[in-house]
């Protein structure tokens, strides 16, 4: 059993079993099989996932760097691919396969239903594996033209997921959408071109062990900045990701909001504190750190302002995302953290808030998806009394929200409680004030939401839209497990906030590839 | 040394005119032949720091190029795609209005 248990097996499974699903779901004709084929392969994925962290758990910190790579064909670096893997990753890893199972589920269901014409659940599950395929694959990679790849692989995937709608404010928001991350990774193509003519390797161990603070690596990491940037959404290139995320299907808003942004900021990480970190100037961190406060303000007042539920979600994302951008600045003025590369405690604290909010964002976009389904709209106004009627599915969203705000026991306030701690320890107390007044901005709209839904019935007793919600809901019956899937992963939340330990241990195992 | 500089001035200057071309043209086949530039220029330096005027050029480069075209031509194919289709819904609700 210990000799099946090791990165040459299972490594390449990973990228392999969701490139399989995708194969066989183009395939297949039949719509029962290719669902069953896809929650079964999203639950072999997990399995694998587990038996990975506990690999890597019993490894231990002390895990040699040789036994966390995998070389694709035997040809090892320079010269082939490597895949790698350490406690961020797999942790990454670990998140990627949690919400790949409950999505996918409640992909079947979503997917299912009459009026959503085959045509589309047929494309949807080859599109969706392709784009799991190119998630793990990211994560794994350990060299830089492989994560060109993969992103492209993101990319083009995401959006054809983004124009299955097929309305013409889809295919528009997927058009924006497919430019701007072309434009991205343009940028990053043409830094990992300059990093080869400078350096002469691809992969990222041996860049980051000979990089050096020249003109050329800082023009490289600008490059891959702005690209990333672009992908990631950090205001003011944050322009595309409203529309994107809102026109969607719920699964598909869910997965991008949740993981597909997360992953550039993943590289971003990558390159600022390890690879390139030699050319990652006091500056540029504080810069990054700075347009973080301006994306937590701007996106939560865009979010006050949306007319639309998932519109709202969306920009809240937005908001959130500027959080994960205080990590730079947080790690700037610690020399010891600054030394401990990926291992260090801001790290920790945004690994965490990164599955804090990938929890909760999903479980939300899914509780919006679950509304829209059954009421036809969502228009926020229009909503008034819903809670009587979806209790479950406003339950979750709140539990969600709480998490966005920052309560505890929510898995959000022990993130912004390490946000917090490591801004108060390396004494940067201005970032306290941003962390402390985007969770009340949060507060503010995810109570809107909740104040309407809330209305007691009596109230409004003759109101249009409390008897259109009434007739809708007998028409648009959701089958049960689509609320039970988005409440899970509001639980999920709740768990991750009484289990932080586990994963700040897990991100700090191989941190310094 | 003036060639590489050359290519090198050349391949930079493509980047930024399809950058300039990305953000300015009102038209999305003037974007999507914009973006098609941008990577004309990466794919020029990538091929232009392959050569080695002492030995044969670097294969991992050239690897990469023709990788980067086939990426170029799945986001073109598909950036088309949509534009055509955005055009004739466009003129689908158009008819509708009148």
């Amino acid at each position: 059993m210990d000799a099946f248990l090791t990165v040459d097996t299972l490594l390449p499974m990973l990228v392999g079993l969701p490139l399989l699903a995708a194969i066989l779901t183009t395939l297949l004709k039949s719509y029962g099989l290719r669902t069953s084929i896809s929650i079964a392969v999203a639950l072999i994925q997990l399995v694998i996932v587990v038996a990975l962290l506990s690999w890597l758990s019993n490894s231990g910190p002390s895990l040699d760097t040789q036994h966390q790579r995998y070389s694709l064909g035997g040809w090892g670096a320079p010269l082939g691919i490597d895949l790698t893997i350490d406690g961020f990753s797999a942790l990454m890893l670990a998140l990627t396969a949690t919400l790949t199972l409950v999505l996918t589920i409640y992909s079947g269901y979503y997917f299912s239903e009459p009026h959503s014409q085959l045509d589309k659940t047929a494309r949807f599950w080859p599109l969706w594996w392709l784009l799991i395929m190119g998630i793990n694959g990211l994560f794994l990679s350990g060299d830089i033209f492989n994560i060109y790849v993969t992103l492209e692989i993101i990319g083009l995937a995401a959006v054809a997921l983004v124009a299955l709608d097929g309305s013409r404010a889809a295919l528009t928001a997927a058009l924006r959408y497919l430019l701007v991350g072309l434009l991205g990774s343009l940028c990053y193509l043409l830094a990992v071109a300059l990093l080869y003519r400078t350096y002469g390797t691809l992969d990222l161990a041996q860049l980051s062990a000979i990089a050096e603070p020249t003109a050329i690596t800082w023009a490289a990491l600008a490059l891959i900045t702005t690209g990333l940037l672009l992908k990631t959404a950090l205001v003011p290139l944050h322009f595309w990701l409203p529309l994107a995320h809102g026109s969607a299907p719920a699964p598909v808003s869910a997965i991008l909001s949740a993981l597909v942004v997360k992953t550039t900021l993943y590289l971003l990480a990558r390159f600022w504190l390890d690879a390139l970190e030699p050319a990652a100037t006091d500056y540029g961190l504080l810069m990054l750190g700075m347009l973080g406060a301006a994306a937590i303000f701007w996106g939560s007042i865009q979010a006050l302002r949306a007319k639309r539920l998932k519109l709202m979600v969306a920009y809240s994302t937005v908001a959130q995302l500027g959080y994960l951008f205080l990590l730079f600045p947080l790690f700037l003025s610690t020399g010891d953290t600054r030394d401990a590369g990926l291992s260090g405690s801001a790290v920790s604290a945004v690994a965490y808030f990164i599955v804090a909010h990938a929890c909760a964002k999903a479980a939300m976009f899914l509780a919006a998806g679950n509304i829209m389904r059954t009421v036809g709209h969502d228009e926020i106004d229009q909503l008034p009394g819903l809670a009587k009627y979806m209790p479950l599915s406003l339950f979750t969203f709140a539990i969600a929200g709480a998490s966005l705000i920052g309560l505890p026991p929510s898995a959000g306030f022990i993130s912004k409680w390490l946000l917090l701690n490591v801004a108060i320890d390396t004494g940067q107390w201005w970032w306290v004030v941003i962390i402390l007044s985007g969770g009340l901005m949060a507060a503010m709209y995810v109570f809107r939401v909740l104040n309407i839904a809330f209305i007691s019935v009596d109230e409004k007793v003759q109101t249009e839209p409390k008897s259109s919600i009434n007739e809708q809901l007998t028409v648009n019956k959701l089958p049960t497990l689509m609320p039970l899937c988005a409440f899970l992963l509001a639980i999920l939340t709740i768990i991750l906030g009484f289990n932080a330990e586990l994963i700040l241990d897990l991100v700090t195992i191989g941190g310094d590839v | 040394m003036t060639q590489e500089l050359l290519y090198n001035i050349a391949s930079i200057g493509l980047f930024g005119i399809g950058l300039y071309g990305l953000i300015v043209a009102p038209h999305i086949v003037r974007k999507i032949l914009a973006i098609n530039i941008m990577s004309m220029g990466v794919f020029m330096l990538l091929v232009a720091s392959a050569s080695n005027v002492n030995g044969t050029p670097d294969p991992v480069l050239h690897a990469m190029v023709l990788t980067g075209i086939v990426v170029a031509i799945a986001g073109t194919a598909m950036a088309l795609f949509l534009a055509g289709k955005i055009h004739t819904l466009g003129q689908a609700s158009d008819k509708d209005d009148h």
